[in-house]
């Protein structure tokens, strides 16, 4: 059983592989390149996924058009204002810091100082009110009561 | 009171952003090429060998409809009586880019459906899609007497997309236009 399983499962994880079909390089420079650079892109047709694990067709004809620009050395630069042309800011998962996206790049840090300024306030409250204040004697007399009553009780 | 208050309204504003994200259709992305001159390209045109068609092509009678099909696409045959309704009225040209497509699987669709388009641009490898910044077909562009692109659509049209978002900007571009 394990004999047939073992290849299957194999072939199951390989999938994935075959479907997206990467441009290969001679160059180990330019390969390490491409594979960071198409990892920081997103496919626009299955929208989870990014450029270099996406079977869909547009992600290949992507693929091959980002490998012909690394063939031709140009910068990184230049390949991702390529993309952002056509596409969008979109196909960026880091989209660039500008005014429009500052609330996308600072609202989690503004959100976690505001919780951080709340529990501040929270804790402090708390352990102000757990100071022992000492009772009056009308108080006293009235504790004494309710202990006597449940005493007799 | 503002204890209590808190919370609750913390949740109220949580919630009032999820919703509106639920609302969101994250397959609409604002395409870039809005306001910019259209994308060159130089492609075999469909029906007529020898000949090509260009971006030039698109603009050269004024405002115009640029419909990105292909025979393999379900829902351009959905959208497809739209187009061939408005070819009929003649009210604006329709030219097409036939993306990632068989020219001859092509060609007999346009024979059994009907060819609403003035011309029709083969982009046969999707080079020029991708210079359009096709990522969903059809997708359907308005590009007016200059060349600029005005709009643009992705996915299906329909009935309510056509009357009441791409011809009221094709009507304002023509009188636009109009000496």
């Amino acid at each position: 059983m394990k004999v047939i399983l073992l290849p299957l499962l194999m072939l199951l994880l390989a999938a994935p592989l075959l479907a997206a079909a990467p441009e290969e390089f001679d160059d180990p420079a330019k390969q390490a390149r491409y594979d960071s650079m198409l990892r920081e892109m997103r496919c626009l047709v299955c929208q989870n996924e990014s450029l270099a694990e996406s079977p869909a067709e547009l992600a290949r004809d992507l693929r091959r058009e980002v490998a012909r620009m690394i063939r031709e050395d140009k910068p990184d630069a230049e390949i991702r204002a390529f993309l952002i042309e056509r596409y969008g800011d979109y196909v960026l998962y880091r989209p660039p810091l500008r005014a429009d996206t500052l609330a996308l790049w600072l609202g989690p840090f503004v959100i976690l100082l505001l919780a951080l300024i709340g529990a501040a306030f929270y804790l402090r409250r708390r352990s102000r009110g757990h100071k022992e204040t000492p009772l009056d004697p009308a108080e006293r007399a009235r504790l004494k009561r309710l202990l006597g009553e449940d005493e007799t009780s | 009171m503002i204890r209590a208050v808190l919370p609750l309204l913390l949740l109220l504003m949580l919630a009032g952003l999820l919703w509106v994200g639920l609302g969101l259709d994250p397959g609409r992305v604002p395409s870039p090429l809005i306001g910019k001159p259209a994308p060159a390209f130089e492609l075999p045109d469909l029906e007529r060998d020898g000949e090509t068609v260009t971006e030039v092509d698109i603009s050269a009678e004024g405002v115009a409809l640029f419909n990105v099909w292909a025979s393999w696409c379900p829902p351009c045959l959905d959208e497809h009586p739209l187009f061939m309704a408005l070819a009929a009225r003649e009210e604006v040209p329709i030219v097409g880019l036939n993306y990632r497509d068989q020219p001859e699987a092509a060609r007999e669709w346009l024979a059994r459906h009907g060819n609403p388009y003035r011309r029709v641009a083969a982009d046969s490898d999707g080079r020029t899609g991708i210079d359009w910044g096709v990522y969903g077909v059809p997708e359907t562009y308005v590009v007016d007497g200059e060349g600029i692109i005005r709009y643009k659509h992705v996915g299906p049209i329909d009935e309510t997309i056509l009357e009441n978002e791409i011809m009221p900007l094709v009507r304002e571009l023509q009188a636009g236009e109009a000496p």
